[in-house]
């Protein structure tokens, strides 16, 4: 198969993507040597990665439970748990890179951790550490600590309480992705901390601790004041990496390369690569689900209708080919077109007739059980197992019809079956998800044949968002064609209108005399 | 004179052209005038004589303080107006019977 190729590249990228200093800075050199052998010029393509959420070596185990038994309509009596699972060469491949490239990205998100959580711990260290040194290494000649030193132990001991409610709430917060770049303002910020902190220390070492300062109001003080400074660049924090991205300065538009449904979407000032983020978030919500076979079923079906046209020249000989060709292939498509919707309406019918049945049927069991024993309530999966059979086939044809069959297996429409009869929902709301192509979120993540994702593009992936970018993120079924537009300058002026122009007020006849 | 709102009217007009006295450092006419569209119309107190255009300006669908300001404009000396009152419609129809 010829997606060999392309998989043992992916390997290549996520090990040059591993970030080791904290700059950010761009490693055009070594993305180029992979690159190059295809042949294309200075494109930068690297790998982000969602986070699956089921530990990877479970993966084999869910595979091998998947019912892949088409004929669930007309062998529903038995429920026995048939497992005939053909794993095909494409899930090979990528249950293998996906064990590889999680293993390589955890390491740099478990180095990033770490150096955060240590610089964050020295930094917190550091005023306890000014305020406790001197007590403990020149007590006797310190001059003793007034109550205007006491009073700034308890501010300092406040300040760093809400520092450290404050960090925890900004920085340790779960990763939601693995990105290929490190955040620039996140690194710019550890690196800020870190310089200013050491300058505070070598200025402590040197004029505090060898020269062994009397004065411990003035060093008590100078620990405060290394506390305010750290909760301003707290607040420089705030601003930096979740206040300048608040106000929408871009719109996106996302294609999706198969079928070209688009949305759009606002954003503030972010870099590619967090906007990507956004996009992929909002891309499982937002998107109908991928389904390959409605592409592939339209072109099938044309053929199929083509075969049967015959072209009859009427105006006499004429080598118009083209023209015959375009007459048929017009012909064919509204043949198509009626003939798939007629279809599709009358199967659409019968499920609704089927559903609607069985859930009058569900009523009246659960009244009659009500009659029987008052206390008991029926269990939601007996009822739903109980009344599965009468509708089973409708929907089968149903699903086969419109190509969903593989998105639904039989336990998961037991279980929103079960599901709207525990909230009481009426056969549409059953319906709903069947009738309509709905986001990949709302089916299983086996379903959703794309959590893995490269961004592609010709700029730096941490260079911030401008108009014109293009940019591209593939999975490996289609990919997402996003292109940033800036949301144009608005001039907005005002008119007034003065009220008493179109108002009058009637009065009582009045005279004047002229 | 009746009419149905909304619908276009015909009236026969009499020109009438006053100069105006001097009184003081005013300009005056000489008579009092009421109505206008924000009137009270039941209540008017000269019901013969309605104003259709003064110099030129239309008085038709006119407040009583514009009609007011028409009037009274201290660079005209003289005043064209164009008036209608119902004996005058009658006095035509009389005329072209005989």
């Amino acid at each position: 198969m010829d997606t060999e190729s392309t998989y043992s590249g992916y390997s290549y990228y996520s090990s040059h993507s591993k970030k080791s200093h904290r700059q950010g800075e761009r490693n055009r050199e070594r993305h180029k040597s992979p690159r190059n052998k295809d042949g294309r010029g200075s494109e930068k393509s690297v790998t982000i990665q969602a986070p699956t959420g089921e530990p990877l070596l479970a993966n084999d185990s869910t595979r091998t439970e998947e019912v892949q038994d088409d004929n669930w309509g007309e062998t529903t009596t038995a429920i026995t748990g048939t497992s005939e699972h053909s794993i095909s060469q494409e899930d090979i491949a990528r249950i293998s890179k996906d064990m590889e490239d999680s293993v390589r990205l955890d390491c740099r998100h478990y180095l990033g951790l770490t150096v955060a959580s240590v610089l964050g711990l020295l930094v917190f260290l550091t005023p306890i550490a000014f305020i406790l040194l001197p007590p403990i290494l020149w007590r006797d000649e310190l001059e003793p600590c007034g109550t205007i030193c006491e009073g700034l132990f308890i501010s300092v001991a406040f300040k760093l309480l809400i520092l450290l409610i404050g960090t925890w709430a900004l920085f340790f917060r779960k990763q939601r992705a693995d990105v290929p770049r490190v955040f620039v303002f996140r690194a710019l910020l550890l690196v800020l901390i870190f310089f200013f902190v050491v300058s505070y220390w070598l200025f402590y070492g040197v004029r505090i601790l060898d020269s062994r300062d009397r004065n411990y109001q003035g060093i008590v003080q100078y620990a405060v004041s290394l506390v305010d400074a750290l909760l301003f660049i707290h607040y420089l924090a705030i601003v930096l990496l979740e206040l300048r991205q608040l106000q929408p300065m871009f719109t996106l538009q996302v294609v999706r390369s198969t079928d070209g449904e688009s949305r759009f979407y606002s954003l503030g000032h972010l870099s590619i690569q967090r906007a990507a983020l956004v996009v992929l978030e909002n891309y499982y919500k937002d998107f109908t689900i991928y389904n390959p076979n409605l592409l592939t079923a339209s072109k099938f079906r044309a053929a199929k209708h083509m075969a049967g046209l015959k072209v009859y020249n009427v105006d006499g000989p004429s080598n118009n080919a083209t023209g015959q060709s375009r007459a048929m292939i017009a012909a064919a498509a509204r043949r198509r077109d009626s003939s798939h919707n007629e279809l599709y309406y009358e199967e659409a019918e019968h499920l609704v007739v089927a559903v609607e049945e069985a859930f009058i049927h569900i009523q009246r069991l659960q009244a009659e059980e009500q009659q029987k024993a008052p206390g008991e309530v029926m269990d939601p999966r007996e009822a739903a197992q109980a009344i599965f059979p009468s509708m089973a086939r409708a929907l089968q044809k149903y699903l086969r019809t419109t190509r969903q069959q593989h998105y639904h297996s039989m336990e998961s429409i037991l279980q929103h079956l079960a599901f709207c009869i525990t909230n009481s929902m009426t056969p549409k709301a059953f319906l709903e998800r069947y009738l309509s192509a709905g986001p990949t979120l709302q089916y299983d993540k086996e379903r959703w044949l794309s959590t893995q994702w490269r961004l592609v593009s010709d700029e730096a992936v941490t260079n911030g968002l401008r108009d014109g970018i293009v940019f591209v993120l593939k999975c490996l079924d289609f990919s997402l064609v996003v292109n940033v537009k800036k949301i144009p300058f608005i001039v907005l002026s005002e008119e007034f209108i003065d009220p008493k122009s179109h108002k009058f007020v009637l009065r009582l006849q009045s005279e004047t005399s002229v | 004179m009746s009419y149905i709102p909304g619908q276009p009217v015909t009236a026969v007009v009499q020109r009438v052209e006053i100069h105006k006295l001097r009184q003081g450092e005013n300009l005056i006419l000489g008579f009092s005038i009421g109505g206008g569209i924000d009137q009270d119309p039941s209540q008017n107190p000269f019901s013969e004589d309605k104003t259709d255009k003064v110099n030129g300006w239309d008085m038709t669908m006119v407040t009583h303080d514009q009609a007011r300001k028409r009037l009274t404009k201290r660079s005209e000396e003289v005043v064209r107006l164009l008036v209608t009152r119902q004996s005058l419609q009658k006095a035509v129809q009389q005329s072209m019977l005989s």
